[in-house]
């Protein structure tokens, strides 16, 4: 066995994990707020690139499409939880959840039909040159995603953990009614949860947006996103890093080593059968909260 | 309706137990059986029957075995079009391979296939609940799809993975028009609701809703869990093989992957969201509105004629198709299933409001 070969293909597995955990994160924000477990937010990340690309390519500078994405991108999360969600309190998680299938859905449509459905090359400026450690060669776009991965994740840690509204945050997840009855807004929680999801869409939109281009496609991200979440945990947001990383090697490592057994193409389900053989032995993922069930 | 169901005792056990309990419904019933088996293929265009009623009850089918599963088990799956796949290559496969196998039993053991698959899947439903679980029923629809499309021993070696159907014969009887693959299907169809709607209402339906409004209440009640969830997916599964094989051989008149990808499962889903989860009658009304859905928003762009491009009209299509879930969920959770029972209430009352 080739152990630099392995490192090379470990290391760059680990560093497209955490590609992955920045889309994780952005289901746990809102799942672990709101108890919705969002399926629009690949969409969501679709309609940042495209809006921005689209303004970008008005001549606007860099900095000033950002912001103007992010307002928008903060209004369509506002509008979300008044058009969508608001309607829907007190419903069951399910009910949630396929309301949020059907959001995709119009997300999907609506960026399309705004911004047309080309394909758009996204430059951020950046040079991806991969440089030399020890032998192994390593993406630096790869290490400037994670850089931007770990600022938002142990900014969100923090607010999740020592702020007041972060605890409200949590309390709303844990009981819609209960927290309405302690004086928790419940309105304004799920706006600012949505709003930070915006966010949180954005980032994530320009760096899978700058590695894939800008398209449909993106929207599939999502389905890379799901099995680190099941394996992380819903409610976790280091357990979504985590999930990142061993998916991110699990499955890079089984391409390049099980798929010329298998014939190949198996990436789409290896990473699905990975979490689920990790389920089974811990059935809310490896730092899922325990739920303890009462009759 | 405007009639009441005065004066109709039940003078019987069986009277009590009866599946429509009042004769005016059950003469609709009747009626409506005979229009669909005796009017309809007379009437209808061939367009009209392949293009809209053979999917339409084809799909309701695969809509009413996930609605076994989602709507009275309570299991949420996002794989339902792996097991139409199933079905609808091991159909094929039985119908290749064994020589002078008759296609109806090839169907029974296509969707006996799925079945064995789905209570495979459905094995870690025992550990996993949930979302959980439903994003864990993705990992059968990747791994269907990738096995149908690696290896080619399952589509017979053809190069292009797409294989079409052999003919189609019943006890002796070649179907080669639309009307006679609209009656094959409509039989099929027509008796496995009855099955479905039955089932739901015996035990093991009942265990079903049990295990659906709280699992941790149902065992303790003594309902076996083992048991009751893996029949769920398999019988679940059934349905939606012996709907994939129909899909495959007298829709589609070819069978291929694609035609079972992730869409298709969420197409079924949204059947059933905006049919009525846990209703017979809503996996029909769901599947009615999911397949002429489109062609109605067809129509309306050919009257818009050139005004928009197709492009426009397919990404409306889709926001159409986003709003209307998320209004029924808002609106009414139920479904349409519920609209119609909430009409029927209103009209017995009829001019009253109460």
């Amino acid at each position: 066995m080739d152990w630099l070969f392995f490192t090379e293909v470990l290391v760059g597995g680990l560093l497209a994990g955490v590609m992955y955990s920045l889309v994780a994160l952005g289901f746990v924000l809102i799942y672990k707020a709101s108890g919705v477990f969002n399926f629009a937010q690949g969409a969501m990340v679709l309609f940042a690139a495209l809006t921005f690309v689209s303004i970008q390519a008005m001549g606007v500078p860099f900095w000033l499409t950002f912001f103007i994405t992010l307002v928008i991108m903060v209004a369509l999360g506002l509008a979300i939880e008044r058009v969508v969600l608001r309607p829907m309190v007190n419903q069951p998680p399910i009910s949630l959840f396929m309301a949020t299938i059907g959001l995709a859905f119009f997300l999907e449509g609506l960026a399309q039909m705004l911004w047309g459905a080309d394909v758009h090359g996204l430059n951020l400026g950046f040079n991806d040159e991969p440089f030399d450690v020890g032998g192994v060669f390593i993406s630096s776009f790869d290490v400037f995603a994670a850089a931007i991965c770990a600022v938002l994740v142990g900014s969100l840690a923090l607010f999740f953990n020592k702020t007041r509204l972060g605890r409200a945050l949590r309390a709303v997840a844990d009981d819609h009614q209960a927290a309405m009855s302690v004086g928790i807004p419940l309105k304004q929680i799920w706006a600012i949860v949505w709003g930070v999801a915006g966010f949180v869409a954005l980032v994530c939109g320009l760096l899978w947006g700058s590695r894939l281009g800008v398209q449909f496609a993106l929207t599939l991200v999502v389905l890379k996103a799901l099995p680190v979440l099941i394996l992380g945990g819903f409610t976790s947001v280091p357990g979504a890093i985590i999930g990142g990383l061993i998916i991110g090697a699990g499955e890079k490592l089984a391409e390049v080593y099980l798929g010329p057994i298998l014939s190949g193409g198996i990436e789409n389900w290896f990473p699905y059968v990975l979490a689920l053989l990790f389920l089974l032995v811990r059935p809310e993922g490896l730092f899922g909260e325990k739920h303890i069930e009462r009759v | 309706m405007f009639y009441r169901e005065a004066g109709q005792f039940k003078t019987s056990y069986a009277a009590d137990s009866a599946i429509l309990p009042i004769r005016q419904d059950r003469i609709f019933i009747i009626a409506l059986l005979l229009f669909a088996f005796v009017a309809v293929p007379g009437l209808a265009s061939d367009y009209l029957l392949s293009g809209i009623l053979i999917p339409f009850l084809v799909l309701s089918l695969a809509a009413l075995g996930l609605n076994l599963l989602t709507g009275y088990a309570g299991q949420l799956s996002l794989g339902s079009a792996a097991f139409m796949a199933v079905g609808a290559y091991a159909t094929y496969n039985f119908m290749l391979r064994v020589p002078g196998m008759p296609l109806l039993l090839a169907l029974v053991l296509g969707g006996l296939s799925a079945a064995l698959v789905g209570v495979l899947f459905g094995l870690p439903s025992l550990r996993i609940k949930g979302f959980y679980l439903a994003v864990a029923t993705l990992a059968a629809q990747f791994l269907v799809e990738w096995v149908f499309t690696k290896f080619p021993w399952f589509s017979n070696d053809s190069s292009s993975g797409v294989i079409s159907s052999p003919v189609l014969s019943v006890f002796g009887i070649t179907l080669d028009t639309p009307a006679e693959k609209y009656l094959l299907t409509l039989a099929i169809v027509a008796l496995m609701a009855l099955a479905a709607k039955n089932m739901v209402r015996s035990s093991l339906g009942r265990a079903w809703m049990a295990i659906r409004d709280m699992d941790v209440a149902a065992e303790v009640i003594g309902i076996r869990m083992l048991r009751t969830k893996l029949l769920a997916f398999a019988i679940s599964s059934f349905y939606c093989g012996v709907a994939g094989a129909l899909y495959a051989f007298v829709f589609l008149g070819t069978v291929d992957a694609q035609a079972f990808d992730l869409n298709r499962s969420f197409q079924i889903l949204f059947m059933i969201i905006i049919g009525g989860v846990g209703s017979i009658l809503g996996a029909f009304l769901g599947a009615a509105f999911i397949v002429l859905l489109p062609v109605l928003l067809n129509l309306a762009g050919q009257l818009l004629h050139g005004a928009v491009s197709s492009q426009f009209m397919s990404n409306l299509e889709m926001m159409i198709f986003g709003a209307l879930i998320i209004f029924f969920l808002a609106v009414e959770p139920l479904g349409l299933a519920r609209l119609w029972q909430i009409s029927k209430e209103k009209l017995r009352l009829w001019p009253f409001p109460h």
